[in-house]
């Protein structure tokens, strides 16, 4: 492979300054909330209605680690913080979230392609932080790496399922490796190789082809999105910013 | 690839015809749930589903996602065969054999409350 090519904060751009812990536990949180709200956009929408119910499940259970994540970054920002705050009252330059995740749903290959990449991640996130000084984001890491483990067993059996299946699926799920593929390299830099090598050993069954791009786009854990980004939280945080502090 | 949708064995076809050139869908699978050890597999459901693999993921997020099962079965549709309705009578029906109901013996006085 040919030497990467990174772009990452644009020069001049200030980064939010934030306790490290903090940063961490709104990062995984920010990774979660995004990638639920991605994923409820397939709701009524998706292949099968099986499917449909797959992928809302898959949503909830990111929605509830996110939750889980917020409340306890009010905890440990000690400002009184609630998790309606984070999500729904903080700007796009203040989301910490990979690039991957608020990437487009596109077709259901998309779908699957950003979501195996991001649970290989996830599994490795939720067994590194299981071991934290702070019990609860351990806490919260042992129940979620449960549930990434499910993750991980439904979208790495669609990846073979696509890659080695007809021609038509073959030819979109490696459209949307393609694709995504530039957003990578925030997933695999805290990981080095053993991300990869997760990667390569499913890959190496699907018959799917990592492109020789070696373009990469970083940012994302500094508050430098893509431009999906503000539509997707303009969706999800219009309500309470109308009607602030609203309930029902 | 086009599947056609299985019909339940033993059942009328009228629901998959009336659904049918709406949607060409995967195949049939039956659910069967253990609740928990020590009793039998118990018919939960049917969904649909590309492959076993497959098959268990959605019966996962169908059917046992509050804790239902301990153990979960799923059988292709078109694996499980049945009599036709018509034949109800010679296989399901007692047809008089009173005998084989235990209602009908005379509990002795000697035994009391059974």
């Amino acid at each position: 492979m040919s030497e990467q090519i990174v772009s990452s904060t644009p020069q001049g751009m200030p980064v939010v300054e934030m306790d490290s812990h903090l940063r961490e536990v709104l990062s995984h949180a920010d990774d979660n909330m995004v990638l639920a709200q991605r994923l409820g956009e397939w709701i009524s929408y998706a292949p099968d209605l099986e499917i449909d119910i797959a992928l809302g499940n898959i949503a909830l259970d990111h929605l509830g680690v996110a939750r889980a994540l917020y409340t306890h970054a009010g905890e440990v920002e000690g400002e009184g913080r609630s998790e309606d705050d984070f999500a729904m009252r903080r700007t796009e330059r203040e989301f910490l979230n990979l690039l991957l995740v608020e990437q487009p749903n596109g077709d259901f290959a998309q779908t699957i392609v950003r979501q195996f990449f991001f649970d290989v991640y996830q599994r490795l996130v939720w067994a590194e932080l299981a071991e934290s000084d702070d019990e609860t984001l351990a806490g919260v890491a042992a129940k979620a790496g449960k549930e990434a483990a499910y993750h991980y067993e439904f979208s790495s059996s669609w990846m073979l399922r696509l890659g080695d299946g007809t021609e038509e699926s073959h030819t979109r799920a490696q459209d949307a490796v393609d694709t995504l593929w530039r957003f990578t390299s925030e997933l695999s830099e805290p990981y080095p190789e053993v991300w990869r090598s997760e990667v390569d050993a499913v890959f190496a069954e699907t018959g799917l082809n990592i492109a020789d791009d070696p373009y990469q786009r970083s940012g994302g854990r500094e508050g430098f999105h893509t431009e999906h980004l503000g539509f997707l939280l303009a969706e999800m945080q219009w309500m309470d910013r109308s009607y602030p502090g609203m309930e029902w | 690839m086009t599947y056609d949708v299985p019909v339940a064995p033993g059942e009328k076809a009228e629901l998959e015809e009336r659904i049918e050139g709406v949607r060409e869908g995967w195949p049939m699978w039956e659910v069967f749930v253990r609740a928990r050890r020590g009793i039998s597999h118990v018919h939960i459901g049917s969904l649909h589903a590309p492959d076993a693999r497959s098959a268990l993921q959605n019966a996962r997020d169908v059917y046992t996602r509050r804790g239902e099962g301990v153990s979960v079965w799923v059988v292709p549709s078109s694996e499980i065969h049945a009599f036709e309705p018509e034949a109800a009578a010679e296989y399901v029906e007692a047809n008089e054999k009173v005998y084989r109901l235990a209602t009908t013996y005379e509990i002795p006085d000697e035994v009391g409350q059974m």
